[in-house]
């Protein structure tokens, strides 16, 4: 049996700057060593640890999608220790990737069921994986209705632009852009809040739909009531959890909160499931 | 299961035989106490001791080890790439371990060995290793193995069980692996194990501590997690690692790079839900920041997550390690009680 | 004691009823007999939980840090001078607390049960900061020789003490139970926690142990009231004042300082003056 602690090297194919004040950087990474990347089979919603010999370990969410080959990609955010130097590397520099890791967003248990997407700031990196993954020619027919509501602070802070307008032009997603506020006259999509653009753009509730959750603490607090007034039932509400995480196999402990270890038996959980766990932060 | 006698005069040649095959852990004197080491050449483990400050855990978990190396210098084919660090997995035994500590071994094997993963330095370590226990005639006061589904004679996660009698040893060999040892030691004299009873029933008798659970696992973990005990009972509490690293039944553990000029090593080092590091994000957002929360979480995970997780009771077994050595006297068996007794308001 | 028992209760209780305070902080019975459990009491019916006893070892000050209510504390001699220190620093208003003054003839020893170390040569047992007193003032000790296990190891050569350094922290597992016991070590993070730089690693390497142990001794050079909370604290019996004396030492010597006797005078090393010696810069 192979090392679960030990990551597949990697080699930094190409860096993006993801967000006007380059607190974001996106960064495409290819397998060195031939077999690795089918070793590395994921689906959206999970994570891998992104390995700096030298610096350590960060976990974070696979933001490529399972139909895209080739590469492995992540958007970062330069936060930490690690992920400060992670910013500061260059293309063709060689590193780690350890993973997959956790469970996935339960696409398989969604076909045939209209999907409504909630996202905001920089945690859409997993949701983006899940729509390439949901709108790709072989997938997309198996799904019902997709909205997506996707909000950022400014228009400066909306990852994959490029993506969002062509998916904009498609009539088999709907989408639901918004910013916090912005003073950029030719900005043409929504204003406000997610909570609120959720409240007016959402679709109502009924037996075939689920909304996919993940974004920062608040957007989710104040976006669960408006779910609620829209009918969205618990089990149907899908949310992505993140805890300090060291080893993503739910063997070094620190993530747990009830029963739970994040890494291993999360990140992804029903709301109805979280009623039950402690939350920490309280 | 075998019985063997062995005479006590023949148990150092015994152990010397042992060597040749084994890597040997073993209770040391140090100072004014016990703690379990690696056994020089010709030095026997000193099996006249109450039990070790640190419990032997590290036998199978060491504080500090090291999972990688790696080169940072670029002019390396293979920089910053990990290799794997070469081990010891020869075979090795821990003598006289104590039967609560080898219960702990078998209660921390569920974490290291799950259906998904299997962490291959503790499991080496473990699947490594024979635990020959001694049961215990003397319990300390602290003791409170029987009311956590352990006792001093208890045989769960031993390959052989020494008793103690008069000149000589009763063992219980009690695995294959144990049956082996015993003849690696030249220890093949049948024994008679109708002595044990008796000693079993006195040493259960001298335990007069308990720790109460009988009804947490009817409790709704919300209800323990809200109960307003938690102020008082971690009022006192210096956030230190005492407990956790004292504790048999403790695992968690942080990784660790660490860098000695171009070139470095991963480590994994002993780690304490009590710190406030353990929780921290790299934003430093801290989900656990108050002492409140870390106190809860140490006696949630032991006497009600870990219940409810794996139905094989409490993640204690009742060494009594914390209840001697906290410096402020936080008592797991106080805590369980408070938490046994709760009663949510309707 | 049982006079001093039923003082502290008579005056906690008074102070919670007229609402004085908010809550004392004080000692109740423990569960080994070797041990006081520091604890804080709220309500008026529970002063009957207050003990005074050889076990009250441990430095109450400790408890006091960045604490914004009014508040009693039971306070042996060296709890006071910590509380002074306590001041000094502004980690505590005199205004907000009530210090309820214990006169001490000394700890016991957890592991021997006899006159703990530190007691044996205390020249301050006898509150220096009170507002109520339990009990008549103990006469002082004055014919002690504070430093002889000082001077034995200052006698020793470099080799010799270096050796006595090694072997002296040999058996530190790191749990940091000194300077949580320590009522000067309340720095937000220790630098030992930091991680951006990081100061020294987290294993189990000897110059990493030593490191931490040197420089939190001299992070309290100046300010060590050798009230012995680390020692007791200390689950390995490490003898941690060894170094924490010498400093004092140095310091009664260079400046004829002693720690916590004033509020009107800062420790020597957070203060400069014209005419401070500096011979042992070398």
């Amino acid at each position: 049996m192979e090392n679960p602690y030990k990551a597949y090297p990697v080699r930094i194919d190409s860096i993006d700057v993801a967000t006007q004040d380059k607190s974001l950087r996106t960064f495409k990474f290819v397998f060195l060593n031939e077999g690795d990347e089918e070793k590395f089979a994921y689906e959206s919603g999970q994570f891998a640890e992104l390995s700096i010999p030298g610096k350590g370990e960060i976990p974070i969410g696979i933001a490529s999608s399972p139909t895209e080959k080739g590469f492995v990609k992540f958007t970062v955010f330069r936060t930490g220790l690690v992920t400060n130097h992670l910013h500061n590397m260059k293309v063709g520099d060689i590193m780690g990737v350890r993973g997959p890791l956790g469970n996935s967003y339960p696409l398989k248990d969604l076909e045939g069921k209209n999907i409504v997407i909630i996202g905001a700031g920089f945690a859409f990196t997993t949701l983006r994986s899940t729509i390439v993954y949901l709108l790709d020619p072989k997938n997309r027919s198996r799904f019902g209705n997709i909205d997506v509501i996707y909000g950022a602070r400014n228009p400066g802070m909306i990852l994959y632009k490029d993506e969002l307008t062509v998916w904009e032009k498609r009539d088999d997603i709907n989408m639901h852009i918004t910013v916090d506020s912005t003073d950029d006259p030719s900005w043409t999509y929504h204003t406000g809040f997610v909570p609120t653009i959720t409240e007016t753009q959402a679709p109502k509730a009924d037996e075939n739909t689920y909304a996919i959750m993940c974004g920062p603490p608040m957007m989710l607090k104040f976006t669960k009531p408006v779910l609620d007034k829209l009918g969205y039932s618990h089990d149907k509400i899908i949310m992505s959890l993140e805890n300090r995480m060291k080893c993503g196999i739910g063997i070094c402990g620190r993530c747990n909160i009830g029963k739970e270890l994040i890494c291993k038996d999360g990140p992804v959980f029903t709301l109805e499931q979280l009623k039950h766990m402690p939350e920490e932060d309280t | 299961m075998k019985v063997i006698n062995i005479d006590k005069e023949k148990w150092a040649s015994g152990v010397e035989s042992l060597t040749s095959t084994y890597r040997l852990f073993g209770p040391v004197k140090e100072d004014d106490s016990h703690n379990f080491k690696e056994l020089k050449k010709g030095e026997l483990p000193d099996l006249a001791y109450g039990n070790s400050k640190l419990s032997p855990k590290s036998a199978v978990f060491p504080p500090s080890e090291a999972m990688f190396t790696y080169s940072l210098d670029e002019k390396n084919e293979n920089h910053h790439i990990l290799n794997d660090v070469k081990k010891d997995y020869s075979p090795r035994a821990v003598l006289g371990i104590r039967p609560c500590d080898a219960k702990a071994v078998s209660l921390v094997r569920m974490n290291f060995d799950t259906k998904e993963y299997r962490d291959p330095y503790w499991m080496d370590a473990f699947e490594a290793t024979t635990f020959v226990g001694l049961a215990c005639d003397n319990p300390c006061s602290t003791c409170f193995c029987t009311s956590t589904g352990c006792g001093p004679f208890s045989e769960e996660g031993l390959d052989v069980l020494l008793v103690e009698n008069g000149n000589a040893y009763i063992a219980k060999a009690l695995t294959a692996k144990g049956e082996k040892l015993m003849d690696a030691a030249g220890f093949k004299t049948a024994g008679d194990d109708s002595a044990i009873a008796a000693k079993k029933a006195a040493a259960e008798a001298k335990i007069t501590a308990s720790i109460e659970t009988d009804k947490l696992s009817e409790k709704v973990i919300m209800d323990l997690y809200d109960a307003p005990i938690w102020d008082d009972i971690s009022f006192s509490c210096i956030n230190c690692c005492t407990c956790t690293y004292a504790c048999p039944t403790c695992w968690c553990f942080d990784i660790q790079d660490e860098n000695k000029g171009l070139s470095g090593v991963r480590m994994r080092n002993w780690d304490s839900c009590m710190t406030p590091l353990f929780t921290m994000h790299g934003s430093g957002h801290n989900p656990r920041s108050q002492k409140k929360q870390r106190v809860r979480q140490r006696f949630m995970h032991k006497l009600k997550y870990f219940l409810d997780k794996y139905q094989k009771g409490i993640m204690c077994v009742g060494c009594g390690r914390c209840v001697q050595q906290c410096p402020v006297n936080i008592d797991i068996r106080t805590v369980s009680k408070k938490m046994n007794d709760y009663v949510a308001a309707s | 004691m049982d006079a001093y028992i039923t003082k502290i209760k008579e005056i906690s209780e008074r102070l919670l009823k007229d609402g004085t305070v908010e809550a004392v902080i004080g000692f109740r019975q423990g569960t080994v007999p070797t041990m006081s459990e520091p604890c804080m009491i709220k309500r008026s019916d529970d002063v009957k939980d207050l003990v005074w006893d050889s076990n009250c070892r441990i430095n109450l000050c400790n408890y006091l840090t960045n604490r914004k209510e009014k508040l009693a504390i039971v306070a042996k001699g060296c709890d006071s001078r910590n509380i002074v220190t306590h001041i000094i620093e502004n980690k505590i208003k005199r205004d907000q607390l009530f210090i309820i003054g214990v006169p001490c003839k000394g700890m016991n020893d957890k592991n021997t049960g006899e006159l703990q170390d530190n007691c044996g040569t205390c020249t301050h047992r006898n509150p220096v900061i009170y507002d109520e007193l339990v009990g008549d003032l103990v006469e002082e000790q004055t014919d002690v020789d504070k430093y002889a296990d000082v001077k034995k190891v200052e006698a020793l050569s470099s080799d010799e003490k270096w050796n006595f350094f090694n072997d002296l922290y040999s058996s530190c597992t790191r749990c940091h139970a000194c300077r949580n016991a320590c009522p000067l070590c309340y720095c937000p993070t220790c630098f030992v926690d930091e991680s951006k730089p990081q100061w020294v690693g987290k294993a189990d390497d000897a110059v990493d142990i030593r490191t931490y142990h040197f420089l939190r001794a001299y992070h309290c050079a100046g300010r060590c009231t050798d009230c012995g909370s680390c020692e007791a604290a200390c689950p390995q019996n490490i003898k941690v004042r060894q170094m924490t004396k010498k400093l004092e030492k140095d310091c009664s010597e260079l400046y004829g300082w002693e720690a916590g006797l004033t509020l009107d005078e800062r420790p020597p090393l957070d203060t400069f003056k014209v005419d401070d010696r500096e011979d042992f810069i070398k």
